[in-house]
């Protein structure tokens, strides 16, 4: 970290007055709007920036935000969070995962929950830290409960590779890893079964842009291209979401419709090449995986190819994780929130039930879900 | 609240879920009732607190468990417009504990005890097997002789501006950097430190302190929430005059975290009467340049804090919730 200031990361990025240049811009821009525009902000991590620096009020009444599915905790199901529950109380296990991971509620409780049973469960700032506590706990088997879109995917391979390069023996994986395109299709595809007429209102997307450091922009060029919907990839400071919803009002103007990249400083057409080949040697696409709230949907999660199956804790521990298949709560209504069908104070339970504290919706427990950010930030005006 | 996890312990709203409807259901009186920093108790003319202190490593950059120890419970007396005088201290140590970093840990208690004047006069030691308590935990209780009387954080009015003593978050981010996991290189340092000087200096100057709590566990978020609701009050800070130091900024943005919600172990909020808030800000000034006026008193959300940004959008400021984890992406 030596090099880096830590000032560098937000230095600039919160400017009141370029924040406000960019508020005149879009008035004035938005004035020109032949219709309202509807941008759905996919990572939770914007939708944190959009409540926590109260963007919306900053913009007119004919620029909306629709929050979408791009929270790793938000979208994990159930069945999956059983998975990490079982594996946890399993007497040689430390599970490992990442932060807000711990606190999702599963049918038996969080991996919190287990823990204060006396499970080992804890928490890493990156899955590399897998090696020390592998080293220090010889006897027990490591299984890291690996979540994540694809900007977090490198470093579990990361760790593969050098689990494999060591020979380490008491390190395993149950691979939860999630891919955005493919989300971000079915938003636009598919159709809700309970009502006639599915309507997504997405007009354009704000794309996420740690995904992209890794893949690329490259895999957004589809939604301009087929789907007739701009991608503005942008950062995660207000300056930059301000920017981002900028260029968009102006493709809309400009009757323009691309794939454009607000984030730079970060991100490229291809992405970071690395990361990505040591993805593809320890990862492969599954045929269906499913999304809290918005149920199976097509190639839209990685497992570890076959060849690696002996440290596949899916495979280990085959005969005693659960199978059932588990119902959102009939109250919640995270899965049309996550589609930008609804917005979290339509929902019921919102801020009564289902709080932070006591969270029944997948998206009131993660810092990034949607209706944790309006509940922490959004209820003032 | 099955079961007691650890975000019970987080200084927001579980934590004062498990103590109101555990600890204050079976207590209820009058004086525990104020929920102030330290109890005033004996005619108005004692304040009485306890805490117990457990952190995890024991040695960080500018403190250690315990100077933590001596300062939290002479803070919570000083809060209170008390000088700390008398405490006691009480130790559970985990067996194989190493006896040099015992005595580190005592000599470090005495040093901080003179800044106080204040002295142990009685204590206990337990020694339990390896792993039922993590290295060591240090309980310290204090008796503090009350200098100005009518301090208490449920009467705050519109009358009051709020100010802060210095840079917040310093201790929450040193720990968090200071843990497994962070190879960090920061100059941070926890702000761990005794507060009675910093009192001493106001009362001295007869500013009309309204109130005074240190922001430890939950933050000054905590704080300005907790006041807003024990004073029927709303408070409006402008995020613009909140000191927060660069470093802290840069690891709050590393994990996720608000600095308004980190610990801090030697920093207070302030409500002071409006004429006499540039006085008090000056005080404070000489121990400490980032001292300011964060923010007033309203009545427009009762109950509530409002944070204020500088392109003109506002927010609630709530109270932490949950267990302080990094976020994932």
């Amino acid at each position: 970290m030596s090099d880096l200031q830590l000032k560098d990361l937000y230095d600039g990025f919160r400017d009141p007055d370029t924040i406000k240049a960019f508020k005149k811009i879009i008035d004035e821009d938005a004035k020109k709007l032949e219709h309202p525009i509807n941008i759905m902000e996919v990572c939770g991590g914007h939708t944190h920036t959009i409540m926590k620096y109260g963007i919306p009020q900053l913009l007119p009444d004919n620029i909306n935000f629709v929050h979408g599915p791009g929270c790793p905790v938000c979208i994990m199901p159930k069945e999956r969070i059983d998975h990490a529950y079982v594996l946890s109380m399993q007497e040689d296990v430390i599970l490992v995962t990442l932060g807000d991971m711990i606190k999702v509620p599963g049918s038996n409780g969080s991996l919190q929950d287990a823990r204060s049973k006396g499970a080992d469960v804890r928490f890493v700032y990156s899955p590399l830290d897998c090696l020390k506590i592998a080293n220090e706990n010889k006897d027990k088997k490591i299984v890291f409960f690996a979540i994540g879109f694809e900007t977090t995917t490198p470093m579990t391979a990361a760790l593969m590779d050098t689990v494999i390069k060591q020979d380490i023996k008491n390190i395993y994986f149950h691979i939860n890893h999630v891919t955005v395109p493919e989300v971000m299709r079915e938003l636009i595809d598919s159709r809700d079964e309970h009502v006639d007429s599915y309507n997504h209102q997405i007009d354009a997307f704000l794309g996420p842009s740690h995904v992209s450091v890794i893949s690329g922009s490259k895999i957004y060029e589809e939604f301009p291209r087929d789907y007739k919907k701009p991608v503005v990839v942008a950062g995660f400071e207000p300056v930059d979401v301000m920017q981002s919803i900028s260029m968009i009002v102006k493709q809309f103007i400009e009757n323009r419709c691309e794939l454009e990249i607000e984030y730079k400083r970060l991100v490229s057409y291809d992405g970071n090449k690395k990361a990505q080949d040591l993805i593809n040697i320890y990862f492969e696409k599954i045929s269906l995986f499913k999304w809290r709230g918005l149920g199976n949907i097509k190639d839209s999660g990685l497992k570890l190819r076959d060849e690696y199956a002996k440290y596949d804790a899916e495979v280990i521990y085959k005969d005693i994780l659960p199978i059932a298949q588990i119902e959102d709560h009939k109250l919640c209504i995270c899965g049309d929130i996550l589609r930008g069908m609804a917005s979290p104070p339509e929902c019921t339970i919102f801020g009564t039930a289902c709080k932070p504290s006591t969270p029944i919706g997948s998206c009131m427990v993660s810092s990034e879900g949607a209706c944790a950010a309006y509940y922490k930030y959004g209820n003032l005006l | 609240m099955k079961t007691i996890t650890l975000a019970h312990g987080n200084g927001g709203q579980e934590n004062n879920e498990l103590i109101s409807k555990v600890f204050y259901k079976a207590f209820k009186n009058d004086i525990l009732e104020k929920s102030e920093d330290a109890a005033v108790i004996h005619n108005g003319e004692l304040a009485f607190s306890t805490d117990s202190f457990t952190v995890s490593p024991l040695f960080f950059a500018g403190a250690d468990i315990g100077k933590l120890a001596v300062c939290g419970t002479c803070n919570d007396l000083a809060m209170m417009g008390a000088q700390p005088k008398y405490l006691t201290c009480s130790v559970i140590i985990e067996e194989g504990f190493d006896t040099k970093s015992l005595e580190k840990i005592v000599r470090s208690m005495k040093k901080e005890l003179e800044v106080n004047g204040a002295i142990v006069v009685s204590g206990d030691t337990k020694v339990v097997p390896k792993g039922s308590v993590d290295k060591i935990f240090i309980n310290t209780t204090g008796v503090g002789e009350i200098q100005k009387k009518g301090i208490s954080s449920n009467s705050i009015t519109s009358e009051d501006m709020i100010l802060v003593s210095r840079d917040i978050g310093a201790h929450g981010a040193t720990i968090f950097a200071a843990r497994e996991g962070i190879d960090m290189n920061t100059s941070l340092q926890s702000d761990c430190a005794s507060l009675y000087p910093q009192v001493k200096a106001l009362i001295d100057a007869d500013i009309k302190i309204t109130a005074l709590r240190d922001a430890t566990r939950g933050g000054v978020s905590a704080v300005l929430n907790e006041w807003a609701k024990q004073s029927d009050i709303c408070v409006e800070v402008d995020e613009d005059k909140i000191p927060v130091s660069d470093e802290v900024n840069g690891i709050c943005e590393l994990l996720g975290f608000e600095a308004m919600a980190l610990a801090n172990e030697g920093t207070f909020v302030l409500a002071i009467a409006k004429e006499d808030a540039q006085k008090a800000l000056d005080i404070l000034k000489q121990t400490n340049e980032t001292a300011s006026i964060i923010g007033s008193v309203t009545d427009q959300y009762v109950g509530r804090v409002v944070l204020n940004s500088a392109w003109g959008t506002k927010r609630f400021l709530e109270l932490p919730t949950g267990e302080l984890l990094p976020r994932i992406c």
